[in-house]
């Protein structure tokens, strides 16, 4: 058997090769080139599968190399790098399926695919992470692995949006590099541990500490997209589907929500943070950013930028989470961070396959499209009533818990946040229901291919998957190693009680 | 001293080695140079890495030159700081020679020219990080600089003689005050041992003057702003392998001579006015530096003016190493491995560099549309090596920027701070300023012309070398923490965990 020291390298390694062997594949090697990605995918997927079942076990597996004198590149497999390792290769797989769909016939296919296993890499860099410097490390290796991807179509929209995203997440990852290397001079490790290891820490520190806390969050803040460092996502919409769906239910912004949980449960440990009095004003600013990114989705016509608004205010459900202090809440931002992975990557393919087949892009065009393509706009519907919170859709399992939460740790505002989220969310996505169920369709659809099927299946199938996928996490919240089992579960390891 | 066993002959082969090529170079011209090169770099290796054993099994290495020692002979010296710029300059040098393979291939004048001046300068730099005295860093660093002002009029344009004439001016202007310098502390103390006049040297004006003279001097060469002026033109005319040992491995000998003058032998005068003062200078380099190389036209000026940048992070160490003794070898460390990974990284920059010229015929960055589609490898290679110079991980600017990040916090001296993040995004505008122009689609009627495969082979490896001293940063580190001019002074050990 493998050892366990290795496992963790060993994820992680398998998209690097992965990725490393496909720059070196030919532009017409198709064949090659897609054995490779699922070669790599389905490796990984069983790896982490081996893991995840010995994490539950409390089973230890961690890979430490020393980087500096006194600090190590450590990758550990903990509960909480586990949830968003699953979520990570499960969507990488089905992701990589929709690309090579979607890509067909497009040039560069060697370029984007090799950086797309660059930015899974990273991906799982930041998951496994055992201390912040190896999230660091990861954490800027994914903005440079998603640089090549955003401006992947070489047009000048694409351009900008790429040094747009480059100005925001470059200056937050100087951000975090500051807050790393300044908690390491006041608490001399930068590990992760379960319930945090800053509680120690002398008085004297404390003023620097709440300094250090607001620049690491600062930092992360960027690709989390809290208000007002949101500003890249809308821009970034120009990327093409797949990789919009990567970087709103996977890679980026969970990165930088996944940051933002490791610092607060794990370097500052929420008790500690709460004593410290920075919860507060990290829930103000995540209520902020619900309402703001909702109030804001309601304008855009635009279909890609109406989602990128939805995540805007759908990421800072997680960090909601966190600033509710209490078990049930930190359940419910932390099962959101999948529960909207699910959702969001499914509207994000839906987007895809609404361009590639038919070419729309804007909402005021997708009246009666349901007609034309009833399977993807089923998974459509799924996801938008999950992220509404209808039951029995995950988002609905999310809000649950999130409002629970809020009301044990008696926090009534944010509770009126969630409600005042939910009408939003209802009052940007109902419309865009209604006009492709009940309103005729305005205009002649390019026709269907012979076989009959609405599109390709290499679209349509991980579509279905992710959109069934959001369907069970709310279905059957209740097993063991559902995503809401598996918060309960670190829930129980960073809290004492 | 004497008590020291006299090491073996590693230290004169590294010298030896290769001269012996220069010459033989020189005798027969390009003929030889496949299986020159070979051989030459094969030795240079062996011995180096005996040198690094020896090194880091017993510490300090002496050799005599014929059984004489100080202070009637001349000693060759190895300590930390030695053997990892040795190592630096096997490196760099190592692919540099590989590349010039590729690029001198079908033309032999030039590159008759260019071997027994690049092996002569090779073997100056050797002796001069092996230089025990004042005397001997003198004369190799003369050598040093006449084989680079060869090396910058190779192609023998009319840029680059007007180039080459006024780097010929300078470096004697520089050698001259360092001359100078030495002189009048010869007068002083009689020796010209770096190890015995640390021992003797008094705070009088005699004593400024000479530390004035020899540090404008160094600086001259160093090309610190504002004594910069001559090295965009000089780095940015060059032949790219020229390009790349001049930014990469030459303003560094001049560097070390610094780091050593100042922090080993005169350390009583490193005053908080003129550490910080220097520091300011630095600071004034990083961000004009970045901004005239974010407005060139041409790629290879582009990247001479990041040198400039970049050379002003390297005197940010100054302000760092004399804020407090417990963060000097923080500090220090982070400024040698700075010097290390740029020179890493500048090579490799302007190796591949030198190959997307090659393809595409021209020198500006508006032009280079389509390159991506080309020449993959090269383009990598360029990014890789940029990822070092951003400072971002995983690579040895990473590493570099978190021991000078470390060192400027816990002094509190938060301006540093700031210098070096603001500097590592300037720096990120222009890299990404090139980068940008490769995912356009090619112009149409664009000629792309072939290249030989070990120049961008030779680039790629260069670039993968600058990531990986972000992985493996711990040996060197150790080599240099051994005999660091610190160790004694600080008061609690830094770096350690508690």
């Amino acid at each position: 058997m493998i050892p366990d020291a290795w496992l963790p390298l060993l994820v992680v390694l398998s998209s690097l090769l992965t990725g490393v062997l496909i720059f070196f594949v030919g532009e017409e090697q198709h064949r090659t080139r897609t054995t490779l990605n699922m070669i790599g995918a389905v490796a990984k997927l069983l790896l982490v599968g081996v893991m995840v079942w010995g994490v539950f076990h409390r089973h230890r597996y961690e890979t430490r190399l020393p980087l500096l004198p006194g600090l190590d590149f450590v990758l550990r497999a903990d509960a909480m790098g586990m949830l968003f390792v699953g979520l990570s290769s499960v969507l990488w797989l089905l992701t990589t399926i929709y690309a090579i769909g979607y890509l067909e016939g497009s040039p560069h296919r060697s370029r984007f695919f090799g950086f797309f296993s660059l930015c899974v890499t990273s991906t799982m860099g930041i998951a496994l992470a055992g201390d912040l410097i190896t999230f660091m490390l990861s954490y800027e290796l994914l903005t440079l692995s998603t640089y090549p991807l955003v401006v992947h179509r070489g047009t000048p929209d694409a351009l900008h949006a790429g040094e747009v995203y480059l100005k925001y997440t470059l200056t937050g990852g100087a951000l975090l590099l500051v807050g790393i290397i300044g908690l390491y001079n006041v608490a001399g490790s930068v590990e992760f541990t379960e319930r945090g290891a800053l509680a120690r820490v002398s008085e004297i520190h404390h003023p620097a500490l709440l300094a250090i806390f607001a620049i690491l969050i600062a930092g992360l803040g960027v690709k989390t997209a809290l208000v007002p460092l949101h500003g890249w996502l809308p821009v970034a919409m120009v990327a093409p589907a797949p990789v919009s769906a990567l970087l709103h239910a996977v890679a980026v912004v969970k990165a930088g929500a996944f940051g933002i949980v490791r610092v607060a449960y794990d370097v500052y440990g929420v008790e500690f943070a709460a004593r410290l009095g920075v919860l507060e004003p990290l829930s103000w600013l995540a209520g902020l950013t619900i309402l703001y990114g909702s109030v804001r989705a309601l304008a855009q016509d635009d279909l890609k930028r109406r989602l990128a608004y939805s995540t805007v205010s759908q990421v800072s459900y997680i960090v909601l989470g966190i600033g509710i202090l209490g078990p049930v809440a930190t359940i419910g931002g932390v099962v959101h961070l999948v529960h909207q992975g699910l959702m969001k990557i499914t509207l994000f393919f839906c987007a895809g396959d609404l361009a590639e087949t038919l070419g729309i892009h804007k909402i005021s065009q997708m009246d009666g499209v349901g007609r034309r393509m009833p399977w993807s706009m089923a998974a459509f519907t799924v996801a938008a009533l999950g992220m509404i919170g209808v039951p029995p859709v995950a988002g609905f399992v999310s809000k649950w818990y999130l409002g629970s939460g809020a009301i044990d740790a008696k926090q009534y505002w944010a509770l009126a946040v969630l409600v005042a989220s939910t009408a939003l969310n209802a009052a940007y996505f109902l419309p865009i229901l209604h006009r492709i169920w009940f309103r005729p369709a305005s205009g002649e659809w390019p026709k269907r291919e012979r076989d009959g099927l609405e599109t390709r299946p290499t679209l349509l199938v991980p579509t279905l998957i992710t959109a069934l996928l959001s369907l069970a996490a709310g279905l059957f919240a209740g097993a063991r190693f559902s995503p809401l089992g598996w918060a309960k579960l670190i829930a129980a390891r960073e809290y004492i009680s | 001293m004497s008590d020291l066993p006299a090491a073996p002959f590693w230290m004169p082969l590294l010298i030896v080695i290769p001269l012996a090529a220069g010459s033989l170079a020189f005798l027969f011209g390009p003929r030889s140079s496949l299986g020159l090169v070979a051989a030459t770099l094969v030795g240079i290796w062996l011995a180096l890495i005996r040198l690094i054993l020896d090194f880091n099994d017993i510490g300090l290495q002496l050799y005599p030159i014929g059984s004489w020692s100080a202070p009637l002979g001349i000693d060759l010296r190895a300590d930390g700081l030695s053997v990892v710029m040795l190592g630096m300059t096997a490196t760099v040098g190592s692919f540099i020679s590989l590349y010039a393979l590729g690029y001198f291939a079908g033309e032999r004048v030039l590159g008759g020219r260019f071997w027994p001046l690049w092996w002569f300068l090779w073997a100056a730099l050797n002796a001069l990080f092996l230089s025990a005295d004042l005397f001997n860093l003198y004369v190799t660093l003369e050598l040093l600089s006449l084989s680079a002002v060869g090396l910058v009029t190779l192609s023998g344009d009319r840029e680059s003689l007007a180039a080459g004439l006024r780097y010929l001016l300078t470096a004697l202007a520089g050698s001259l005050a360092y001359l100078m310098g030495v002189a009048l502390l010869y007068g002083a103390y009689g020796t010209l041992s770096l190890a015995l006049i640390a021992g003797l040297t008094r705070s009088e004006p005699a004593n400024a003057l000479a530390a004035s003279l020899i540090t404008v001097g160094l600086l001259l060469k160093t090309a610190l702003f504002p004594l910069h002026f001559w090295l965009p033109p000089a780095h940015g005319s060059a032949l790219p392998p020229v390009s790349a040992l001049l930014s990469g491995l030459v303003i560094k000998a001049s560097f070390y001579m610094l780091l050593r003058l100042w922090f080993e032998v005169f350390p009583s005068a490193l005053t908080p006015v003129f550490a910080q003062g220097v520091g300011a200078l630095g600071a004034i380099a990083v961000f004009m530096g970045a901004w005239l190389a974010f407005h060139q036209e041409k790629l290879k000026m582009l990247i001479a003016w990041s040198t400039v940048a970049q050379i002003g992070y390297l005197f940010l160490t100054f302000p760092l190493v004399a804020a407090s003794p417990a963060d000097a070898l923080t500090a220090w460390s982070g400024g040698v491995y700075l010097a290390l990974s740029h020179a890493v990284a500048k090579a490799a920059l302007f190796l591949a560099a030198g190959a997307m010229l090659r393809v595409t015929d021209e020198d500006q960055i508006e032009r280079l549309e389509g390159v991506g589609r080309h020449l993959p490898v090269s383009l990598f290679a360029f990014a890789a090596a940029g990822v070092s110079l951003m400072g971002l991980p995983p690579s040895g600017g990473f590493i570099a920027k978190w021991l000078l990040l470390d060192a400027a916090l816990s002094t509190g001296q938060w301006w540093w701070a700031a210098v070096l993040v603001l500097g590592g995004l300037a720096s990120a505008a222009y890299i990404f300023r090139v980068l940008r122009r490769c995912f356009l689609a090619p112009r149409e009627h664009a000629v792309f012309h072939p290249v030989p495969l070990i120049m961008p082979i030779a680039a790629l490896s260069l670039a993968g070398v600058a990531l990986a001293l972000g992985l493996a940063a711990i040996f060197p580190l150790r080599l240099l923490e051994k005999s660091a001019p610190f160790v004694g002074a600080a008061a609690t050990p830094p770096m350690v965990v508690p």
